[in-house]
């Protein structure tokens, strides 16, 4: 899901580091990408290509580290694993459940010139 | 080019007109910054190193939706960000409602479509107040849009702020707009297991209308069976069974209103 916003703002975190940060050109980019987020990897990366093209992180490596999905009963606080957003606690069936991992995106880290 | 929903690069035009800067989300053209050209590498060793970031990417919509959160706090506007597929009846049920309140509350419409101000002027028909997005080609409002148009709507205090966003149940789900409670709109026409395929708009949502029910005698769509598959993705979404052309279920709909306006 909207794959080219997130490109977008990924190359926006890119050049306020490059002004913060001093360098002049990025040659890997890491990123975190929660398995619940409803991400794409293979959309994103062809989004980043075409919104980067031209800018310093023109030619990078994006790498994506895919981060699972984490859920917390509301009703019998066990943790848990998730697939998707929603399902019954393993240990007590409740529906009630809270996502504490996995439904993130963020840029991790850079390498740059 | 959005490889799940077909979004892409377009002007975002508020009220017919390009706003004056963009953010977010909003489509932006970076500058070709020099590079090195090869040749220079062969001659400098250039130095590398590793920075760590750590910037969530859904951390400046969240910021600017809690902006608008808090101007809708500070002048007691309840906005509602209206989400479905393209044609549940999103807008006919929209007129509908603001006929229906329009002597009993100050109304106001934020329309989001990536074309056309047709939805715009189907509202303003009505004598409610309408400010419509084009979102060129992208797929859903951000918070920024939400931002950059509420000071053209001049909203006063009390106004019931309907956010009709973008004909797409799966971007929106995931940008805050700063509204009190996302409303599906799932008609009687769609798959009963609508639920079930975007989950995520679904488990965003606090109530459900399920719209065009007048429709249900010429149809074969399970109501309990919609309903059961709502309530697994989201165990606590209300949901209210209703038809904007026949006016069933519509003063349920309008209680939940009074309701959500007076506990916002």
């Amino acid at each position: 899901m909207h794959e080219l916003s997130l490109a977008e703002s990924v190359m926006q975190i890119i050049q306020e580091s490059a002004t913060t940060q001093h360098f002049r050109r990025v040659t890997r980019i890491t990123l975190e990408v929660g398995e619940l987020a409803a991400v794409e990897a293979d959309a994103l990366r062809f989004c980043f290509d075409a919104v980067s093209n031209g800018t310093i992180a023109e030619g990078a490596a994006l790498h994506i580290t895919p981060i699972s999905g984490l859920g917390r009963c509301n009703a019998c606080g066990a943790t848990m694993s998730m697939r998707e957003r929603y399902g019954l606690c393993e240990q007590c069936g409740d529906p009630h459940l809270e996502i504490i991992a996995g439904d993130r995106m963020q840029v991790k880290e850079l390498t740059v010139e | 080019m959005c490889g799940t929903c077909g979004c892409g690069k377009g002007e975002v035009l508020i009220a017919g007109k390009r706003p004056q800067r963009f953010a977010s989300s909003a489509p932006t053209r970076f500058r070709a910054v020099a590079k090195p050209s090869p040749a220079s590498f062969k001659v400098e060793q250039v130095e590398q190193r590793l920075i760590h970031i750590e910037r969530d990417l859904f951390a400046k919509n969240d910021a600017l939706a809690a902006e608008n959160r808090r101007l809708f706090a500070t002048r007691d506007i309840l906005a509602l960000n209206l989400v479905s597929s393209p044609g549940s009846g999103k807008t006919t049920l929209l007129v509908r409602t603001l006929q229906l309140l329009k002597d009993k509350f100050p109304l106001a419409v934020i329309e989001g479509d990536q074309q056309t101000e047709n939805d715009a002027e189907r509202i303003r028909a009505t004598g409610v107040r309408a400010l419509q997005i084009n979102t060129g080609k992208g797929c859903h409002l951000d918070a920024s849009m939400i931002a950059r148009a509420l000071p053209q709507l001049e909203l006063e205090t009390g106004t019931l702020l309907f956010i009709e966003n973008v004909g797409n149940l799966v971007c929106p789900a995931g940008f805050d707009l700063g509204e009190a409670a996302k409303v599906v709109v799932l008609s009687v026409t769609e798959g009963e297991d609508k639920p079930l395929k975007y989950p995520d708009m679904f488990r965003a949502a606090r109530l459900m209308l399920l719209n065009k029910c007048d429709l249900l005698p010429y149809l074969n769509f399970e109501v309990e069976l919609a309903i059961s598959n709502a309530r697994r993705v989201n165990p606590d979404i209300e949901i209210i069974q209703l038809s904007a052309t026949s006016g069933a279920g519509m003063d349920e709909w309008l209680g939940w209103l009074h309701h959500a306006s007076t506990h916002n």
